[in-house]
């Protein structure tokens, strides 16, 4: 019953957007306020969507299999809060969560822009209308949710345990909120750009939704890499796996975005940036769905592989593409600019550089995604990408753009001096024979690392001084430039003293080193809802005597028949303490592997301070006005 | 002017993109290893399954047979599915089969072999799982067909009929 | 100033031994070897029978007095390239690498020439 709601639920709001398209065309034209039909038929189709979503949800909760999609990845013995959140966990379940979130940000840009110009706010409208009917048709044709399967089959086939976690269960909808919230700065953009529209004005206006889209979307990433750090089980929280990447690409974009509309909130300068960043920004997680969904990109996160659905995505793509082409190329006139006021050192350049070395980084994150498909098609030769390509691609230009993120704030709009500037000097000594000391007595290799260390440490003293002396003004500036620096701060010393143990113990057994005891001491079996539990407990001492007590298990499934290790993990602010215990195969003896992995938390803690950046921004705009 | 010239280059670079990723999804996506025919085989040496003989690869390979080479161990569901099969393999006279017992305990390969009957002209040990990458393999249970020291056909995965009837195409 | 800044990251670009700390070269190695029957994960990190052997075969090797380029080598062979993370800069990847540092050195040129224009 529930499906059959939802089924019909979903026809009837493709039918709102045409008459939505229709009712305000007819409005264009004319004067006055915005016909509140328009409104209303908005409004509708958002209730529409609402209503399917939940008809899918309740499908889910009741375990109805005559619906091919729960029957695909749902079980009856799935705890109630999974079986709620396994609905957007697949293709047709996430499809329609893009759905809720582009016809709910719509609505709510309607309600929160009547201030602005009708024509832009109804261009808007249409061309976010052209995104949304998209996906009607997408999910409608390829991706329904609502399908039948007969004979109702009388259990489900989607017990994966591995999707079983509640930051997984969140994962996606706040990711969405993020990537997908960004189709609002398309519409809009494009709108603006018909409309000769790009002004300071609008900046002002379209900076809370970069701001929204823009907070979620560093939330969602720091969210999956929690889960990915606790929950996979071999201590790592980022792999430059191409999904993560087509993740953090519409980030790097969205942030590139909205530095420059901060500065054309003040001045009208950057406009093609702005409109190019904004399509870049939409596209890229269109891309994104794309590689994802098509099955040409191999990873962990792969949903079914359909190439019918990757040709639709693919050709919907490449028609926004091309409609943007078209829009930026014969409606875009560059600003005249009053080139009178510009000085080489100022907060003009330093944009500038930041835009140059974020669209850098940008690149080697798409090149290294999308070259290995291009490689294949071109000459059949598979290659992989991995970790130590951006490595070295990103990691030395990392140097000089930590030192522009502390400098460049610094300076003005017009002409710089630099009276009053001599605490930099004596930051930049203090890292430098800080990370000097650190090199000198870890051993590791010299000249790179030592200016890497000392940038990191240089832009972290500048923020937090910022934070400290220059207080309220500019809070949401000093907080995530803090937060960037503490991010890569924590993420420069965690992995130098990173340490790891790998060893084999049987029952009763201690591995020992001029360190540490580690004690394998017990190991208990219990049988559980659905998996026969495995825990060992083992007390680690070190050296000064303290110990700490880990106990690793190991599930053992029945259906599907896998078997998968949770590692125990002792978090404090100094160190994480990471165990994971495996079985090896015909052997009475089990794997252990140990870590320690210090700072690990304020990994966390760093991205949450950017996003709080963020919203501290979000939030001031609402006072200041 | 400046304007037309970048619209033309763009559309250039995202129609070649288009193209590109179109191709893409014509190729399905499961990587096959460079299943070079007539690659040579690996030169070895190995323990005799359950001695501790050692064997080399030229000893094993030595006449002008066809060989099978079929990677399997008793703790692997599929290797249980596919054993009949190569039982039924064992009735081809020019069809030698070589077993490579991977990562197993002898007393669980011995009960399997009584069991479910020994195709096996000859069994090695891989301990370790190191002979396995030496041939190449990913895992359980995987086969070659070997004619003159070169691998013919890799089998990765267990055997069905249509493997069987390829194979035995292959041998004749 | 800015020449300088430039000269650096030049440097920078070509020490292409970038590694962090003084890892031992085994885990140095099979962090670059993809898991072939994981998704996704490296040999380092997975526990999987597959990487396993692997991890001896790498030790073995190294005990025996092999280069890290001559394991590689000897895996490239048995598995094809896409067992190494690290794409190699061959015939095959010249734009792989390549096309990162062109964009950043037109992206450079471009603001340069800005200053250039403006200063005038």
């Amino acid at each position: 019953m529930a499906s059959l709601i939802g089924s019909y639920s979903l026809i009837f709001g493709l039918g709102c957007s045409v008459l939505i398209i229709f009712f305000s065309v007819k409005d264009f034209n004319k004067s006055g306020n915005l016909n509140s039909k328009v409104i209303s038929f908005t409004f509708l189709q958002l209730f529409f969507i609402v209503v399917s979503f939940f008809g899918l949800i309740l499908s889910f909760v009741n375990s109805d299999f005559s619906n091919e999609t729960v029957f695909n990845h749902s079980h009856t013995t799935k705890p109630l809060f999974y079986k709620i959140t396994g609905t957007w966990g697949n293709h047709e379940g996430s499809l329609l969560l893009w759905l809720l979130v582009l016809t709910l940000f719509i609505f709510l840009f309607l309600l929160s822009s009547k201030k602005e110009p009708k024509k832009y706010r109804i261009l808007t409208l249409l061309f976010q209308q052209v995104i949304i009917f998209g996906f009607f048709i997408f999910v409608i044709k390829t991706s329904n949710p609502f399908s039948y399967i007969f004979p109702i089959p009388t259990e489900g086939l989607g017990l994966n345990p591995i999707l079983q976690d509640p930051a997984l269960a969140i994962h996606p909808p706040i990711l969405y909120l993020g990537y997908v919230g960004s189709s609002i700065i398309f519409s809009s953009v494009l709108a603006a750009t018909t409309l000769n529209y790009i002004t300071k004005q609008w900046a002002k206006d379209i900076k809370k939704w970069i701001l929204v889209s823009w907070i979620f979307l560093t939330l969602g990433i720091l969210l999956g890499s929690i889960w990915a750090y606790y929950e996979l089980g071999w201590g790592g929280f980022w792999f430059w796996d191409p999904v993560e990447n087509v993740s953090l690409m519409p980030w790097l974009a969205l942030t590139t975005l909205l530095h420059c509309i901060l500065v054309l909130e003040k001045r009208l300068i950057l406009t093609s940036w702005v409109i190019i960043l904004s399509i870049a920004t939409f596209t890229l997680s269109m891309c994104g769905t794309f590689l994802v969904r098509s099955g040409i990109l191999n990873s962990v996160h792969t949903f079914a592989n359909d190439p019918e659905r990757g040709l639709f995505i693919l050709i919907f793509l490449f028609c926004l593409i091309f409609l943007s082409f078209f829009v930026f190329f014969f409606f875009h006139k560059i600003e005249n600019r009053n080139t009178s006021n510009f000085f080489w050192l100022s907060k003009e350049t330093s944009i500038l550089i930041n835009n140059w070395f974020m669209m850098y980084f940008l690149s080697v994150v798409l090149i290294g995604t999308i070259y290995p498909i291009f490689l294949e098609v071109i000459s059949s030769e598979k290659i992989s990408v991995g970790p130590p390509f951006y490595n070295k691609l990103i990691i030395p230009f990392l140097i000089p753009f930590l030192f522009a993120i502390a400098i460049g704030p610094k300076l003005n709009w017009i002409k710089s001096d630099f009276k009053n500037k001599k605490y930099l000097l004596l930051f930049l000594i203090v890292s430098l024979i800080l990370s000097i000391f650190i090199v000198k007595n870890f051993k590791i290799d010299f000249l790179l690392n030592t200016i890497l260390i000392t940038s990191a440490f240089f832009l972290f003293f500048v923020t937090l001084r910022d934070l400290i002396v220059r207080q309220f003004t500019n809070l949401s500036q000093s907080v995530a430039h803090f937060g960037f620096s503490l991010l890569i701060l924590s993420i420069l010393l965690n992995n130098i003293f990173s340490t790891e143990i790998i060893t084999n113990l049987k029952i009763g057994e201690t591995f020992q080193s001029e360190k540490l005891k580690i004690n394998f001491e017990s190991l208990e079996h219990a049988d559980k809802q659905n998996y026969k539990s495995l825990v060992g407990k083992f007390s680690i001492e070190s050296f000064d005597g303290k110990v700490v007590v880990l106990n690793p298990e190991l599930r053992i499934y029945n259906q599907p028949n896998i078997i998968t290790s949770e590692a125990d993990i002792k978090t404090n602010l100094l160190t994480d303490k990471f165990i994971t215990m495996n079985i090896v195969h015909n052997q009475d003896y089990f794997n252990i592997r140990y870590q320690t992995k210090p700072y690990m938390v304020w990994i966390w803690i760093s991205v949450l301070l950017i996003s709080c950046g963020g919203l501290i921004s979000f939030l001031r705009k609402k006072y200041e006005k | 002017m400046k304007n037309n010239f970048f619209l033309i280059l763009t559309t250039i670079i995202f129609s070649l993109i288009f193209y590109v990723f179109y191709k893409s999804l014509q190729n399905p996506n499961i990587y096959k290893p460079n299943i070079e025919t007539g690659k040579k085989i690996p030169n070895f040496e190995a323990k005799i399954f359950g001695t501790d003989t050692i064997i080399s690869s030229d000893e094993i390979f030595k006449n002008n047979k066809y060989y099978l080479v079929n990677i399997w161990a008793s703790w692997c569901a599929p290797c249980r599915v596919e054993h009949p099969l190569l039982m039924e393999l064992t009735s081809q006279e020019d069809l030698e089969i070589i077993g490579i017992n991977y990562k197993d305990n002898i007393l669980n390969a011995k009960k399997f072999l009584k069991e479910l009957n020994n195709p096996y002209n000859i069994i090695i040990s891989d301990k370790n799982g190191i002979l396995g990458i030496e041939w190449g393999a990913y895992g359980v249970p995987e086969t070659f067909l070997i004619y003159n020291n070169r691998i013919i056909k890799k089998i990765i995965g267990p055997l069905n009929e249509s493997f069987i009837i390829e194979i035995n195409e292959l041998i004749k | 100033m800015r020449f300088l800044k430039y000269l650096l990251i030049i440097i920078f670009i070509f020490s292409f031994n970038y590694s962090y700390a003084k890892e031992n070269l085994q885990n140095k190695i099979t962090k670059n070897l993809r898991c072939l029957i994981c998704q996704g994960q490296s040999v380092y990190d997975s526990d999987s029978e597959f990487a396993n052997s692997v991890k001896l075969i790498v030790k073995k090797k190294l005990d025996n007095g092999l280069s890290e380029k001559q394991i590689y080598n000897f895996l490239k062979d048995k598995y094809g390239k896409w067992i190494l993370y690290d794409p190699e800069f061959n015939k095959n990847t010249y734009f792989l690498w390549l096309l990162p540092i062109f964009i950043f050195v037109i992206g450079g040129i471009t603001i340069f020439k800005l200053f250039i224009i403006r200063k005038n």
